[in-house]
């Protein structure tokens, strides 16, 4: 059952596909994030069923400013970017390389999440805290459960990076930063429906 | 990683806690999910004697709200999901020919994130009073203004954790079922209780994430102020009863599908038959579990939804009845012209047949809408959902607990006291809830804690409350078979019931913590079965002798479900040091968890004598 | 084909008691079985066509079981094998287009029902129109064209459609008239319902709450009560009339002070609980205390004894409900009881 390692100790082509484990591991994955889709389809309908219930709190036109907004999708679109270029290094055994991606992954991951804190700080002053209205909970909810996915995955990564730098790339490692950056991939593609929805339909009113 | 490692095994209780052995995950599921229903049994029973007579005050107001929360919540998330989950680990990787399931470490997770979550629920009834708002908690009654005891607090802490536990066993079983097939065994070839835990588990990948958030933003409301549901400040009600239904009616086919699967599987067994139109009874069973996710809204027809969204429900809900008939009538005629034999295990297989029938067709009722502005929220729909719930998914379990039992222990379950618990639960079964029908439908709603003496209702709830003490008797009845059982030797053959058409009956009862020495090559549709009929005792091996990788076993996910737990306490109680070091316990050891590799061990060929788990 | 239709028609005798059996079942006031008015009678017709399909389907269903079971059971020492079948593309095509045809059936008059139900008569100037607020656990009745709010007791004329808007002041309810009309969640503001029937014939009606909605759900009962044109309106009339207080100033007092300040009578008090002009004349107090001459059961006993009973303890009587317990002595609480009994509508 366990993998096979190759004698000449050069990993195969696909290391993550490499054992069972690492293939039920993927597999396992790609359900896991079915049901990630769900968790954010239900939270994404809760927002759009209350997303005008603004009471006193600031609009949603009054609050959101996109150029902000905007230079934090860039940040995070191109960090999904860089894990793909991380995961191209792995499948070419180039360990360092992979390691470095990773490290800028982490980076943008680092700095996407301080755009999102200081515009959450920004938007509480300006009187839109988490228990202002049904939308104000609704939003920070969304957008909250999005940012604590990011937070988890930077720390995630970085477990991985350290990993692999002791322990190396093996049929153990691998299966693990694929499932990482289909992780991190994910997380990006529910950012372009929260900058869709929640801030460009939010800004069109 | 052909290395040996030393692997250290532990005995006793450690052995209990630390086991990443599905047979032995299953034991724990079962005894877990029984104890629950035993505890749910006895709110059941409590809830019957307050309702023996008119105008009683056997409990007071608020316990009975108290009671009915707890047995709804208690009988579906901590009962009837642990059973079939019992299930599911003693016999689908026996089914399938696999060695283990896909992620033996998750499935130990599994088990304790449940194990934990219905222990934190349960300690609500000694810590100022248990959940009381219904087990589909409806805001506002169930929001910090209208229900200010921690009792829904319990509730929604205690499911998301219980939650967690049930969506990572879909997702296991899943992977098991699309990765860990023998050779041959392809998807046509699967056995029907296979294909059901396979259809539910993808229910509940899809349906619990739902339920998940629902949870947290009752949650949220209670414990952070937020104003999902807080109608004054732009909340809005009807919002959790689309997020809960949602998951609640798939939750409905969650439990009801392996019912199924375990009916198709005994029936054709002791019918020596093969199960008729195998491959429509597949294509029912997708096809109930697709339309299982369109029809939440007829929990809802007096919501007011208006008349388009409920002719739409209407429906979509009765089309449900298509594929269901499908599989009755090929229930039936698998029987037909076959060689049946009356075990506990088939009594009640086939005693569930004509029951589920009577649920189902209550629930084609219960779909016209108009007629429904009478049904609902009466008894008639309290006997409706206990017909399929009880009729349907309790006497299958009870039917598959007798017929895999030898499997699981290595005996076989006393016959005589068998068919007892079975004439007890059955007639009181029936005598229970078929005058609830007519309850409701004379005007009675359900969830009511005394009636009026002069309504009419006296004769019928004495009459319902005689059937549920004659179900309890017969509950005893099966303690006490258990108990004699597990007295006996375990003498268990490989096939006890002789006539097994699937793999799991060609591995010694209890099967080694291996499963099968040698994978076996399938050959066809009741693997087992072919290989009988031509007249060999054993399958084919589809490989040779070899070393047997195997995981270690972990005290993680029991560590890591400790630390939920205890974090579930400091946020409720607004404790965050609590809280927090609750959650670093969870994180610590899924960082120890991915840190330290798991390199198993090895079972050496000269190692595979036939020695069997312990149960 | 033919046999089939023999079969059917044997059943039919079978079936005719079936539906007998079901409309003896209950109270005429409370049954959904014995409709009273043209909306149950709907419904009424409408479970009646479900029940008979459905009572055919188990009939054959039982009849395949019982024969099976009885013909196919294995002998003791039976070592056969039985010939192993596939499955039989005719009778799965057959249990599956039968089971979509009787679903049309089904199907056709239960839309038609849906949107006939649905008809919204809160424009109609010809209805009774009338706003129904549910609280934990009592009902308000508003007329908002005729000016007159009540509680606990719904009046309306036998020869009108009553067109209901309902809504919450609190949690979840649903406002349950099972022998005149379904039922109706009474949602939060914002989310109001309608809903509309007739109750062509006079009589009290009982009306239940039927959405958990805390400890004294089950005692949160109603009345519909049904009367002439004529009397309704001098109903009306007799609402809105001023109401004398009681001529002992102590009393008067004592009633303004202590349940005026809550409660309205007449023109007199506040509106946020239950108003209680007439309440001498309803069929009940608390909505659970039934009002009778002739005592049967520990529930009832007369408007008097009720009130005394309800104003002593509120809370033994529908716990969790927001009626405090008022100190008075039982003198007073006596001459309260007997002032409000005497509070009589002529209509």
């Amino acid at each position: 059952m366990s993998g096979h390692s190759h004698v000449d100790g050069q990993l195969p082509h696909e290391p993550e596909k490499a054992t069972l484990e690492g293939r039920n591991k993927v597999l396992g994955f790609w359900l896991f994030l079915g049901g990630e889709t769900v968790l954010f389809g239900t939270l994404f309908s809760a927002f759009l069923a209350l997303r005008h219930q603004v009471l006193d709190g600031p609009t949603e036109q009054e609050l959101f400013s996109l150029p902000l907004v905007a230079a934090a999708t860039l940040l995070l679109l191109t960090s999904s970017l860089t894990s793909v270029f991380a995961i191209q290094a792995m499948h070419n055994n180039q360990v360092k390389a992979m390691i470095n991606w990773l490290i800028i992954t982490v980076l943008l991951g680092l700095g996407f999440l301080g755009l999102e804190i200081y515009e959450f700080y920004h938007y509480v002053h300006e009187g839109h805290g988490f228990t202002t209205s049904a939308f104000s909970s609704s939003f920070y909810t969304l957008v909250g459960f999005h940012g604590a996915h990011v937070a988890f995955g930077i720390l995630w990564i970085s477990l991985l990076i350290a990993q692999v730098f002791k322990k190396g790339l093996n049929v153990v490692t691998a299966p693990k930063i694929y499932v990482a950056g289909m992780y991190w991939h994910f997380i990006d593609v529910v950012w372009v429906f929260i900058f869709t929805v929640v801030y460009l339909m939010g800004k069109v009113g | 990683m052909a290395h040996a490692h030393a692997v250290k095994r532990y005995t006793g209780l450690l052995d209990w806690l630390t086991t990443v052995d599905h047979k032995k995950i299953g034991i724990l599921y079962l005894f877990a999910g029984f104890f629950f229903f035993i505890i749910g049994g006895l709110e059941a029973v409590l809830i019957r004697i307050q309702l023996w007579e008119p105008m009683n005050d056997f409990v007071s107001a608020e316990t009975f709200n108290q009671l009915l929360t707890m047995h709804g919540t208690t009988m579906i998330f901590l009962a009837a999901m642990p059973m079939i989950f019992a299930l599911m680990n003693a016999v689908i990787p026996l089914q399938i020919g696999a060695r283990d399931v896909a992620f033996p470490f998750v499935n130990a997770l599994g088990f304790w994130t449940f194990f934990f979550g219905a222990v934190l629920l349960n300690v609500s009834w000694f810590a100022g009073g248990a959940p009381d708002a219904g087990w589909t908690s409806y805001v506002p009654l169930a929001s910090p203004v209208y229900s200010s005891t921690h009792g829904v607090d319990y509730y929604v802490i205690g499911l998301q954790i219980a939650g967690l536990g049930t969506l990572i066993g879909g997702i296991n079983f899943l992977v098991t079922i699309i990765n860990m097939r023998a050779p041959g065994m392809s998807f046509m070839r699967m056995p029907m209780f296979t294909w059901a835990a396979f259809i539910t588990s993808a229910l509940i990948l899809f349906a619990f994430p739902a339920l998940t958030v629902g949870l947290v933003a009752l949650m949220f409301d209670r414990l952070f102020e937020a104003n999902f549901f807080d109608v004054s400040q732009g909340g809005n009600a009807v919002l959790w009863e689309h997020i809960f239904w949602i998951f609640g009616h798939p939750e409905v086919y969650i439990l009801i599908l392996p019912a199924f699967g375990i009916i198709s599987e005994v029936i054709s067994t002791f019918s020596r038959k093969r199960l008729f139109g195998y491959s429509s009874m597949v294509f029912a069973t997708v096809l109930i579990g697709f339309l299982g996710f369109m029809v939440w809204a007829h929990h809802m027809f007096t919501t007011g939804l208006g008349p388009i969204a409920n002719a739409l429900f209407s429906i979509a809900t009765m089309l449900i009845a298509v594929p269901t008939g499908i599989k009755i009538f090929n229930w039936l005629f698998t029987m037909w012209g076959g060689s049946i034999k009356f075990t506990t295990a088939n009594l009640f297989a086939v005693g569930f047949v004509p029951t589920f029938v009577m649920g189902g067709v209550t629930g084609v009722m219960l779909a016209a809408a108009p007629a429904d502005f009478q049904y609902h929220d009466s008894y008639f729909v309290v006997a409706h959902f206990h017909y399929v719930i009880v009729g349907g998914l309790v006497l299958g379990l009870f039917s598959g607990l007798f017929y895999w039992w030898p499997k699981m222990f290595g005996r076989v379950l006393n016959e005589t006291l068998g068919k007892l618990f079975f004439w007890l639960f059955y007639i009181g079964f029936h005598l229970t809830f078929f005058i609830q029908h007519f309850l409701g439908l004379m005007g009675m709603p359900r969830r009511v804690w005394r009636y009026l003496d002069g309504m009419g209702f006296n004769e019928m709830n004495l009459i319902s409350s005689v059937g549920a003490m004659l179900m309890g008797l017969g509950t005893i009845v099966f303690i006490i078979n258990m108990i004699v059982t597990g007295l006996k030797p375990r003498n268990a053959s490989n096939d006890p019931w002789e006539d097994g058409r699937t793999l799991e009956w060609t591995i010694p009862s209890p099967p080694p913590e291996y499963n099968f020495a040698q994978t076996p090559l399938v050959r066809g549709y009741d693997a087992f079965w072919k290989e009988k009929m031509e007249g060999k005792n054993a399958m084919t091996p589809a490989e040779p002798l070899g070393p047997i990788h195997m995981p270690s076993p972990s005290i993680l996910p029991f560590l890591m479900s400790l630390g939920l737990f205890i974090a579930g306490f400091g946020f409720m109680y607004h404790n965050y040091y609590i809280g927090i070091g609750g959650l670093v316990i969870t994180f610590g050891c899924m960082f120890f968890r991915s840190v330290i590799d798991d390199h198993g061990f090895h079972i050496e060929p000269e190692e595979l004598q036939d020695k069997g788990v312990k149960a | 084909m033919m046999n089939r239709w023999h079969v059917l028609k044997r059943l039919m005798p079978l079936l005719a008691g079936m539906v007998l059996l079901l409309s003896a079942c209950g109270r005429a006031d409370l049954s959904t079985l014995k409709p009273q008015g043209p909306v149950a009678e709907e419904q009424f017709g409408l479970m009646k066509l479900t029940i008979l399909i459905m009572v055919i389907v188990v009939v054959i269903v039982f009849a395949i079981a019982v024969y099976v079971i009885i013909r196919f059971r294995r002998r003791p020492g039976d070592k056969s094998i039985p010939v192993q079948v596939e499955g039989n593309h005719k009778l799965e095509i057959i249990w599956t287009v039968i089971p979509i045809i009787l679903l049309v059936i089904l199907g056709v008059p239960t839309i038609q029902s849906v949107f006939g139900l649905a008809k919204d008569y809160t424009k109609d100037p010809d209805a009774i129109q009338v706003k129904v607020t549910a609280h934990q656990y009592w009902w308000e009745f508003e007329y908002p064209n005729l000016g007159v709010k009540t509680a606990q007791e719904l009046l309306i004329p036998d020869d009108a459609v009553i067109s209901i808007e309902a809504k919450t002041a609190d949690v979840l309810h649903s406002f349950w008239v099972p022998s005149l009309a379904g039922k109706i969640d009474t949602n939060p503001a914002g989310n109001a319902n309608t809903m509309f029937f007739e109750a062509p014939k006079k009589g009290v009606y009982l009306g239940k709450c039927a959405e958990l909605c805390g400890p004294s759900h089950s005692l949160m009962d109603f009345k519909v009560k049904v009367v002439d044109r004529a009397s309704f309106e001098r109903w009306i009339t007799a609402q809105k009339a001023p109401v004398a207080l009681p001529q002992d100033q102590e009393l008067a007092d004592l009633l303004t002070n202590q349940c005026l300040s809550c409660h309205a009578i007449g023109d007199k008090g506040a509106q946020a609980y239950p108003n209680l002009t007439g309440i001498g004349s309803r069929e009940s107090v608390g909505g659970i205390l039934v009002n009778t001459e002739d005592k049967k059961y520990d529930n009832e006993g007369t408007t008097e004894e009720n009130l005394i009973k309800w104003i002593k303890d509120p809370q033994a009587v529908k716990p969790g409900n927001l009626m405090p317990t008022v100190e008075l002595s039982d003198q007073q609480i006596e001459a309260i009881a007997k002032y409000l009994a005497g509070l009589k509508l002529d209509y």
